[in-house]
C-alpha cells in the first residue's frame, strides 16, 4: 500500500519542533500531486521537490528519503523547499548517519527517523559542530542565523 | 596575503576535533569503513597501495614561509623528510599512519592550514594563476575571488555529497596558466566596457576517461552575484548530475548530454531564484577579502642585471616571470632537476623556499600548477642571490616549460589507480633530453605524463602526452600530440599504438625530431604540430 510508505512518529529520534507529529498515511511524490486531501509525502532522491510547490499549503509532513547517504541530492530538496516557503514538518528518513546530521540540519531538516538509531551522545555532538557557519542557507531564512561574513560586517 | 580571523581559525579547530572524533568512533567500531571513508577522504586521506597519503590544501597556490616551515616539519615529523606538489597545487604526503593524521591537522591549523575537501565528492581546493598579484598581465588579483569562493565552498551544507568531485579555478588574465577550462568550473575575472569587474564562468570541463573543454555559459557575472551564480551552478549539478555510473557522474557529462544552453538556462533559473532568496555574503567581505592582499611595499630598483655568468643568464632567461612592478620578477624555483622525481621536494628544501620568501619575496611563496614553487616577487638585483642559493640546494634547474619540466602523476610507485609507472618514465626522458642537449633547441614544449586514465598527470593537455596502460599485465604507454590546457586550449589526440617504455622514450625523440625539420621561424612544437598535422609524426613512428 503506498500509503505505507512513510515512517511513524515513534521511528523519529530526533525532532526540533514543538507541534504534534502528524500520524498520516505519507504518499509518493505522483500520488499528492494527483491525490487532492495528502498531508504527508515522501520525497526520493530522484524526485523533483518543485513539483510539490504548488500544494504546500497542505501538507504537514514531507519525508526526504536517503536510500544511501552517499546521494545528495535531498539536501537540494530540503533547501528548495525551505526557500519556498515551507514550514512543515521536514524529515530525513532512510540511511541517516551521525556525520550528515549538521548539513542536514542546516538545509532545513527539523526531524530525523534514521533506519538505525544513532547514539544520542553523539549525535548531540554533530549537531553542535558548528558553532558559526560561513554559507547563508536554510537557517539563515528560517532562523535569522548570521552567518561569519555577516557576523564581520554588522553594526 | 589572507590571514584568518577568530571565525576562520575557530572553523579550521573544529575540523580537528571533528575528524578526530570521527576516527575515534571509527577505531570503536560506530563507523564502518564504507562510511568512514567519505569522512577521511573530506580530509584529505587517501589509502594508496603502501600507505596512506594526506593531501594538505594550498588554497590557490599561495602560502607565506612560515607555513611552508610547517609542511617542511610535517615531512620530517610523519613521513620520510619529504613531500610532493601535486597538479591542484597542492602538497601530498606518501607514507603517512591513520593513527596520527588527527595530530598532522592539528599542527596544520596552527599555521592556518588543513586538509579539508582536498578529497572525496564536494568542492575542492579552489586553483588560480600561480603569478597572481604580481603578474604584469593581470587585469586584478584573481585570489580575494578565490578566497570568497573557499569559505562559501568549505563545509557547504547543501554540496557535500554531490554525485562527484567538483573543480574550481579563478584566473583574471587572458594568458591562462591555471588549465582554467579543464575545470569543472572556470571563472575568468574580467572588467567590462563600464569598468566594473565580473566573471566570465566556463562549465563542464575536465580531464580524466572523458576529456572536456569549458563551454563558456556566462560571459558577466557581476561580482557582488558570483556566490549566488556559483551556489546555482551546483544545485543544478547535485540535482541532476549522473549518479548511476562514477564514471559518468562529473559536470562535464551533464553539460556534455544536456548541452551547453540547456545546462545554461537551467543554472538562468536557479539563479534568478536564488536571487530572490538571498544567499550572496554582504558586498564588504570581498572588499575585506582583497584588502588583505594589498601589493607589499615595492621599492624601485634597477631593471637589469649583469648576465655575463651563462648559466644564470639561461636560468633568468627562462625561470623568471614579468612582473607588474617593472623593479621585480616572479622567480621560478624547479622541482623538476634532471633525473629526479617531478614535484618532490625534501624538508630541508622546503626550508631554503622559506628562507629565500623571507629574504627576498615579502614572505610569500607559490605552489605551481606544474608541480614547481614560485617566489613572487623578486628584486631584479637580487636574482644572483636567489640563483646561487637555488643552485646550490638542487633548485636551480633552468628548464621551465622546456621538455624537462615534465608534469607527472605518481603513477603505480604509489597509487592504487595507476596502471604503470609515471615517475621512472619522466626521470628517463628528462635525463635522455639532457644529455643530448636537445631542451634548448626545442624550446617551449610541455610533456605530461598520466600513470592511469585518470589524467592526474595532465596527459591530454600536453604538447606531447603519455598514458600509461595495462596491456595484458605489463605497462604499455600511449602518446599523445597537440594538448593545451593554456588559452589557446585543446586536447591531445592519440598517434596510434603504444609503445613500451623504451619504446616511447625514442617515440618522443622522433617527434621532436620531426619538429625540428618541420618548424618555421619562431613555431613552438604546438605550432608546427597544429600546422602540419598529425600524418607526418605518424609516419615517422609507424611508418
Amino acid at each position: 500500500m503506498a500509503d505505507n510508505l512513510g515512517t511513524s512518529p515513534d521511528e523519529v529520534q530526533f525532532r526540533f519542533r514543538d507541534d504534534e507529529p502528524v500520524d498520516h498515511g505519507t504518499v509518493t511524490v505522483d500520488a499528492c500531486c494527483d491525490q487532492t486531501n495528502a498531508a504527508a509525502v515522501r520525497i526520493e532522491p530522484g524526485d523533483d521537490a518543485r513539483v510539490l510547490l504548488p500544494f504546500l499549503g497542505r501538507l504537514a509532513l514531507i519525508e526526504v528519503n536517503f536510500p544511501g547517504f552517499g546521494d545528495g541530492r535531498g539536501y537540494s530538496s530540503a533547501r528548495i523547499l525551505r526557500e519556498a516557503g515551507y514550514t512543515g514538518e521536514l524529515r530525513a528518513v532512510g540511511d541517516v548517519l551521525i556525520d550528515q546530521l549538521s548539513h542536514m540540519r542546516r538545509c532545513g531538516f527539523d526531524s530525523f527517523a534514521p533506519d538505525k538509531r544513532l547514539d544520542e551522545d553523539d549525535a548531540a555532538r554533530a549537531f553542535a559542530t558548528w558553532e558559526n557557519v560561513y554559507q547563508r542557507a536554510a537557517d539563515t531564512r528560517m532562523f535569522g542565523r548570521a552567518t561569519i561574513a555577516d557576523k564581520r560586517h554588522e553594526g | 596575503m589572507y590571514q584568518y580571523d577568530s571565525y576562520d581559525q575557530a572553523m579550521v579547530e573544529a575540523r580537528v576535533e571533528e575528524f578526530r572524533d570521527q576516527a575515534r568512533r571509527r577505531l570503536d567500531g560506530k563507523l564502518t569503513e564504507d562510511q568512514f571513508k567519505p569522512l577521511r577522504l573530506m580530509n584529505g586521506l587517501y589509502l594508496q597501495l603502501h600507505a596512506y597519503m594526506l593531501r594538505v590544501a594550498i588554497p590557490y597556490g599561495t602560502l607565506n614561509a612560515r607555513q611552508m616551515e610547517a609542511l617542511a616539519d610535517i615531512a620530517d615529523k610523519y613521513d620520510r623528510g619529504y613531500g610532493h606538489f601535486t597538479t591542484r597545487q597542492n602538497i601530498q604526503y606518501n607514507w603517512i599512519k591513520l593513527e596520527d593524521a588527527a595530530d598532522i591537522l592539528a599542527d596544520l591549523s596552527k599555521v592556518e592550514m588543513h586538509a579539508i575537501q582536498t578529497s572525496g565528492n564536494c568542492i575542492r581546493n579552489i586553483s588560480s594563476d600561480h603569478f597572481a598579484g604580481a603578474a604584469a598581465d593581470e587585469v586584478i588579483d584573481p585570489r580575494p575571488y578565490a578566497e570568497l569562493l573557499r569559505q562559501w565552498s568549505s563545509f557547504h551544507p547543501e554540496f557535500t555529497y554531490l554525485p562527484r568531485k567538483f573543480k574550481f579555478a579563478v584566473i583574471a588574465a587572458e594568458t591562462d596558466r591555471a588549465a582554467m577550462r579543464l575545470h569543472d568550473i572556470g571563472i575568468r575575472i574580467v572588467r567590462n566596457d563600464a569598468g566594473e569587474v565580473g566573471a566570465e564562468v566556463y562549465a563542464g570541463g575536465g580531464m580524466g576517461r572523458t576529456p572536456m573543454i569549458a563551454p563558456l555559459i556566462r560571459d558577466f557575472v557581476p561580482v557582488d552575484q558570483l556566490i549566488t551564480y556559483a551556489e546555482a551552478c551546483l544545485r543544478v549539478y547535485n540535482r541532476y548530475g549522473r549518479r548511476d555510473n562514477k564514471y559518468k557522474a562529473r559536470i562535464k557529462i551533464l553539460v556534455h548530454e544536456l548541452g551547453a544552453a540547456e545546462y545554461t538556462r537551467q543554472v538562468e533559473e536557479e539563479f534568478a531564484h536564488l536571487l530572490s532568496v538571498g544567499v550572496e555574503p554582504p558586498r564588504e567581505e570581498l572588499a575585506r577579502i582583497a584588502a588583505q592582499f594589498g601589493d607589499p611595499a615595492f621599492v624601485d630598483g634597477p631593471k637589469t642585471i649583469d648576465r655575463s655568468d651563462p648559466d644564470f643568464a639561461l636560468w633568468a632567461r627562462r625561470n623568471t616571470h614579468r612582473h607588474k612592478h617593472d623593479a621585480y620578477v616572479s622567480a621560478v624555483i624547479s622541482l623538476k632537476p634532471v633525473g629526479g622525481i617531478p614535484g618532490d621536494a625534501t624538508a630541508d628544501q622546503m626550508r631554503i623556499a622559506a628562507r629565500l620568501a623571507k629574504l627576498y619575496s615579502f614572505d610569500e611563496l607559490r605552489v605551481m600548477h606544474t608541480q614547481n614553487l614560485v617566489l613572487p616577487h623578486v628584486r631584479i638585483a637580487d636574482l644572483p642571490a636567489v640563483w646561487a642559493a637555488l643552485d646550490a640546494a638542487g633548485m636551480g634547474a633552468p628548464n621551465m616549460d622546456t621538455i624537462e619540466d615534465i608534469i607527472a602523476c605518481p603513477g603505480l610507485d604509489y597509487c592504487s589507480l595507476a596502471n604503470a609507472r609515471s615517475i621512472p618514465l619522466a626521470q628517463r626522458i628528462s635525463e635522455r633530453f639532457a644529455a643530448t642537449g636537445r631542451t634548448a633547441e626545442l624550446g617551449e614544449l610541455k610533456l605530461k605524463i598520466s600513470g592511469c586514465i585518470n589524467a592526474c598527470g595532465h596527459h591530454h593537455a600536453g604538447h606531447i602526452g603519455i598514458l600509461g596502460v595495462d596491456k595484458k599485465g605489463t605497462e604499455n604507454y600511449q602518446l599523445s600530440l597537440g594538448g593545451s590546457e593554456a588559452e589557446d586550449v585543446s586536447l591531445a589526440k592519440i598517434t596510434g599504438p603504444g609503445f613500451d617504455e623504451d619504446g616511447v622514450i625514442a617515440a618522443v625523440e622522433t617527434v621532436t625530431g620531426v619538429y625540428l625539420a618541420a618548424r618555421t621561424e619562431g613555431e613552438r612544437f604546438l605550432d608546427t604540430y597544429r600546422r602540419i598535422g598529425m600524418e607526418p609524426f605518424k609516419e615517422a613512428l609507424y611508418g
